[in-house]
């Protein structure tokens, strides 16, 4: 074995007698590196994963629906040029009558063809498909059938079209449309309570009574195709039976959340890991600042037994290189434990076969050599120093550095100030670079705290705005197909029933001009007191006679005002398209909103109201028979309890906020502990003899404690507004990141909030002051004062 | 007893001194070591705190001697061997070891030169304080040319017990023993020394420059010793003293005393 060179030995020395300051860089930098690891190998295992599956089971790329057309029709839209296989469903909505549920669960049936699926193949996980002849066999999606015990062989009670069917459930299977799947009127997947129910074709289209009709159609196309072309032509065939039409692959409602969360992925790996490493970089400029300033007659010796510039230059940045190396392994190791992790909650959350996570070895590379750079960067400059220094400049001790006479050095030298504080006042404006990296550094901590923790006031608000002032409701009922409006009274009846309040869907494209967008206008009739629409401000307001009130999110993506005239699409009916004005912009966290006064949709389309969906309010007491009485009910298509959406949906927050307050916290604890004690200990180094003189005249340990700290205070201070600012633009910026059509979270920023991060900050600092402080009192002063500086 | 066999090689180098006396008085026979013509070094010329370090010096060293600078703070001493060592660069004049001229050289070739030539000596040691005696010689030897081993340079100034302590772990004397140890293990051909016993009592001090002596006895290096301390000139072959940048005498030690004849 090589025996290591003595400078080397001397590296290794430095780096062990730097360990707490060479372990809180590290720790800043494996931040960094595992986020990036973790992130970039969680989007490539999304990608790769959804390539895979999407690619083996054929998922589709255009969806349509249809209200009824004929079977055949769907030998003309693979006559369409740019299509590349098309294939025909039967779709519709069913409710299940659980054993161990008192209330109903909802599923959605669908078509199996005769023979093997062309299109988003379901994959069998366990049992077998069903015989495409029975009447009676299904295959459920493994999920709900895991969560309900159900295995092969089991019956499943389901209503549908008003008829009970008594199915047997032959397989378990997963489907590349159903990765992620909400139950009709949910906001969360329900793997209990919500089914896919895949039954031969023949028994769906009688179930459905769509015999020799299709209300459903799947397509792919060919790399060449004009996808704008196809769904044109598309739309145009179906049109007639009451199409309503085309979606692409990203409006597909599985497909989209998961699009949103890789989203989400990408926008991390863009923020975070670069604020982690820039301030690991200014950690090391810090740390070897000092080293080398403290190391003048060494760097000298070493000159003067024949060093070369270069050998010194490396000596330094090797030990930038040492600390990365060290970040990089805790890195390394923290992020593939958390990429484990993730992929843990991707498969709890998503409904994925199997998760390919690719070796990745070239984002260990990049990672560590990031890492790498920005220490290099961050000790170019101590090294470049250590290089330059004059061998026999370095021997002498260094002159007293130059305090200056400008106008902030006039005040330092007020009269009022004692001298301790002008100490620390011209510290600060002797090193103002130094003073102001460091307030930096301390401010992010705080950044981090303002922007991490918003989210848990922000979702507050979306709770009570969603839940305890727009809906307010105890049930909602879905029914199956457009009711007339008698079907509230019928709900009136129902056992425990207090209030009833219709709603009606209308599925429509609104237009301004080229923009456009698909959703549903809903329709409700005034004084309704269950669910409410709210005002920009959050004022509860009615939906006006004659207008549109359009969420400020719609509003703003087809670029209309009050007053603006908006086109309304009326899906499968487009006889009844219809202009109306926008009265007003409501505020909206979930989902998209365009609603209209009951009787006035009903003018506009010319007929009499109809019911879509009913809001209860229920008296607690009668839940048992109410929810035993919506397993008897005919139109139903799925029951909504709101009680348990909320719970669900307050449940997968906390869970979320917890994991992000712990993760956010440590990092920021991290950072902020990381640069106050070595900022503080750089000034121990540096005036270990100044306190040692004044320990000497008299002053007492505490006295000049407070000199060594009192710069850290001071920058403390002064980082927590800028911390906040810092926060509140991270803040907005990450409102803006979560914007899409499926939620958005507001922009909340509380007193509080602020107040919380800069204690936390604070007492991290406080801390890190503190082990300072304790190696002051331990540090023997008549020693400092014998050696030479 | 450490210094026991460092008398052996005092005596010999009293037989040395006997036996190989110079030709004449000036005793410049020998090959020049270091030689300068009108050498100045001016601090801040030019400002209104302009400070003539050095101020036209012209002097010859012979080779193998012991040389004395003394002089008071500020009178160039230390400003002269920080040329002669490469490790400043004279403002003007010139200055030669041997045939080579060091105010021509460029940064990179005064390093090769304190490298393949220089071994200095400090007042405050510069010792690495996280190396050992032993790996404190290694920074040398790993670079040398032809080193001697590190144990055997610290054998040559009595450290042999002491190989693996640390700085903190050795008093002051024997922590400049182990500077000296580090300036010589790379067999130089000059070693300088500024103010090598500044910081130690009488006692140390002496087993110091018992060592300076030793090294110049054996192996025939030339050595500048900077000091304050008059009596150390007692055993100098020559003796030079400044005042002002400027050499006011050099004069040759006729009656040389061993180094443990001094006390202070």
């Amino acid at each position: 074995m090589v025996k290591p060179r003595a400078i080397d030995r001397k590296l290794l020395r430095d780096l062990r007698r730097l360990w707490s300051q060479v372990a809180a860089i590290a720790l800043v930098l494996a931040c960094g590196v595992a986020i990036l690891l973790t992130a970039f190998g969680m989007i490539r295992a999304l990608d790769t994963t959804l390539n895979d599956y999407y690619g083996r089971q054929r998922f589709a790329e255009m969806f349509a629906s249809v209200r009824r057309a004929p079977g055949k029709l769907v030998e003309e839209i693979r006559a369409i040029e740019g299509v590349r296989s098309a294939e025909a469903r039967k779709v519709g909505p069913v409710t299940l009558d659980l054993p161990d549920r008192p209330a109903p669960g909802s599923g959605r049936l669908m078509s199996l063809p005769a023979g093997a699926p062309l299109l988003n193949m379901p994959l069998l996980v366990s049992g077998r498909m069903p015989d495409p002849d029975s009447d009676r066999e299904v295959a459920v999606n493994a999920r709900f059938a895991q969560a309900n015990g159900f295995r092969p062989g089991d019956g499943l009670a389901a209503i549908a079209n008003g008829r009970r069917l008594d199915l047997t459930i032959t397989g378990m299977l997963r489907s590349p449309e159903f990765l992620y799947s909400l139950p009709p009127g949910g906001l969360m997947p329900d793997d209990a309570g919500f089914a896919i129910i895949w039954m031969p074709e023949r028994a769906a289209g009688a179930v459905l009574d769509l015999e020799g009709a299709i209300n459903d159609v799947a397509l792919t196309l060919h790399a060449t195709a004009v996808t704008a072309e196809v769904a044109d032509r598309v739309d145009a065939l179906l049109a007639p039976w009451g199409g309503t039409g085309v979606r692409l692959r990203d409006q597909h409602p599985s497909h989209a959340f998961i699009a949103a969360e890789l989203q989400q992925l990408r926008n991390m790996t863009v923020v975070l890991p670069p604020i982690f490493f820039v301030i690991a970089g200014f950690l090391v400029n810090m740390l070897l600042g000092r080293i080398v300033a403290l190391e003048r007659a060494e760097i000298g010796l070493l000159k003067a037994l024949g060093y070369r510039k270069s050998e010194i230059a490396l000596h330094y940045l090797l030990l930038a290189m040492l600390v990365a190396c060290i970040g990089i392994a805790i890195g390394w190791l923290a992020g593939s434990w958390l990429a484990g992790g993730m992929a843990r909650i991707y498969a709890r959350f998503f409904d994925f076969p199997w998760l390919i996570r690719p070796d990745g070895l070239d984002v260990y590379a990049i990672s560590g050599l990031l890492a790498l750079v920005v220490a290099g960067l961050g000790a170019a400059r101590a090294a470049l120093t250590a290089a330059r220094l004059a061998p026999a400049v370095a021997m002498a001790p260094p002159a007293p550095p130059n305090f200056g006479k400008g106008p902030l050095d006039r005040l330092a030298a007020g009269r009022w100030l004692s001298q301790p504080a002008k100490m620390v006042l011209r510290g600060l404006l002797r090193w103002p670079v130094r003073a102001a990296m460091t307030m930096l550094g301390l401010s992010a901590g705080v950044a981090i705290l303002v922007a991490s923790s918003f989210m848990i006031d922000a979702m507050d608000v979306v709770m009570d705005s969603a839940f305890y002032r727009a809906n307010r409701q105890h049930a909602t009922l879905v029914l199956g197909a457009e009711a007339p409006a008698g079907a509230a009274l019928q709900a009136r009846a129902l056992p425990g029933v207090l209030r009833v309040e219709p709603q009606f869907d209308l599925a429509v494209t609104l237009r301004n001009g080229h923009l456009s967008k698909r959703l549903s206008i809903t329709a409700q009739p005034p004084g309704g007191d269950l669910v409410r629409i709210l005002d920009t401000e959050g004022r509860i307001v009615a939906a006006p006679e004659t207008a549109l009130m359009l969420s400020r999110q719609l509003a703003e993506q087809l670029q209309v005002g009050p007053g603006d005239m908006v086109e309304v699409e009326v899906a499968g009916d487009r006889e009844r398209d219809f202009s109306e004005p926008v009265a007003a912009v409501t505020r909206q966290y979930l989902g998209l909103g365009a609603y209209m006064d009951h009787d006035a949709l009903a003018a506009r389309l010319g007929r009499a109201p109809r019911v879509t969906a009913l809001h209860l309010a229920l008296d607690p007491a009668a839940l048992p028979e109410f929810q035993a009485a919506l397993k008897t009910l005919p139109t139903l298509a799925a029951s909504v309890m709101l009680t348990e959406v909320r719970d669900s949906f307050r449940e997968t927050i906390r869970q979320n906020i917890r994991w992000n307050t712990i993760l956010f916290l440590t990092i920021s604890g991290l950072i902020t502990a990381g640069v106050a004690y070595n900022g503080a200990r750089i000034q121990l180094s540096e005036r270990a003899r100044e306190l040692a003189s004044l320990r000497i005249l008299g002053f007492t340990r505490t006295e000049a404690a407070s000199i060594l700290l009192g710069e850290t205070a001071v920058l403390a201070l002064l980082a927590q507004p800028l911390g906040w600012g810092i926060g509140a633009l991270i803040a907005q910026g990450m409102v803006s990141g979560f914007d899409s059509d499926l939620y958005r979270i507001p922009l909340v920023l509380t007193p509080a909030n602020f107040a919380r991060a800069s204690l936390l900050t604070l007492t991290a600092i406080l801390a890190a002051a503190l082990l300072v402080r304790r190696r002051f009192d331990r540090l023997d002063l008549l020693d400092v004062l014998k050696t030479r500086e | 007893m450490p210094m026991d066999h460092l008398g052996d090689r005092q005596r010999n180098l009293s037989a040395r001194s006997k036996t190989g006396a110079p030709a004449d008085d000036t005793g410049t026979d020998r090959q020049a070591a270091f030689r300068t013509e009108g050498l100045s070094k001016t601090y801040g010329a030019g400002g209104p705190n302009e400070v003539r370090a050095l101020d036209g010096v012209d002097l010859e060293l012979p080779s193998e001697e012991l040389v004395v600078l003394l002089g008071p703070s500020g009178s160039g001493k230390s400003t002269l061997l920080n040329i002669l060592g490469g490790l400043d660069h004279a403002t003007r004049g010139a200055a030669w070891f041997r045939e080579m001229e060091l105010t021509a050289m460029t940064d990179r070739q005064l390093t090769r030169y304190r490298r393949d030539h220089v071994g200095f000596v400090f007042q405050f040691y510069n010792l690495v304080a996280s190396l050992t005696a032993r790996e404190n010689v290694e920074l040398v030897t790993d670079i040398a040319m032809d080193p001697m081993p590190a144990a055997e340079a610290l054998s040559l100034v009595g450290l042999d017990a002491r190989l693996d302590h640390f700085p903190a772990q050795l008093s002051g004397g024997e922590q400049q023993r182990v500077a000296i140890a580090r300036a010589i293990a790379k067999r130089p051909e000059v070693l300088l020394c500024d103010e090598p016993t500044g910081a130690l009592d009488s006692r140390t001090g002496v087993a110091v420059l018992s060592a300076l002596e030793a090294v110049n006895a054996r192996f025939g290096t030339t050595i500048l010793v900077i000091t304050h301390n008059a009596d150390i000139e007692r055993m100098a072959h020559r003796v030079i003293r400044f005042q002002d940048g400027r050499v006011i005498d050099v004069a040759r030690n006729r009656n040389r005393v061993a180094a443990e004849g001094i006390r202070w």
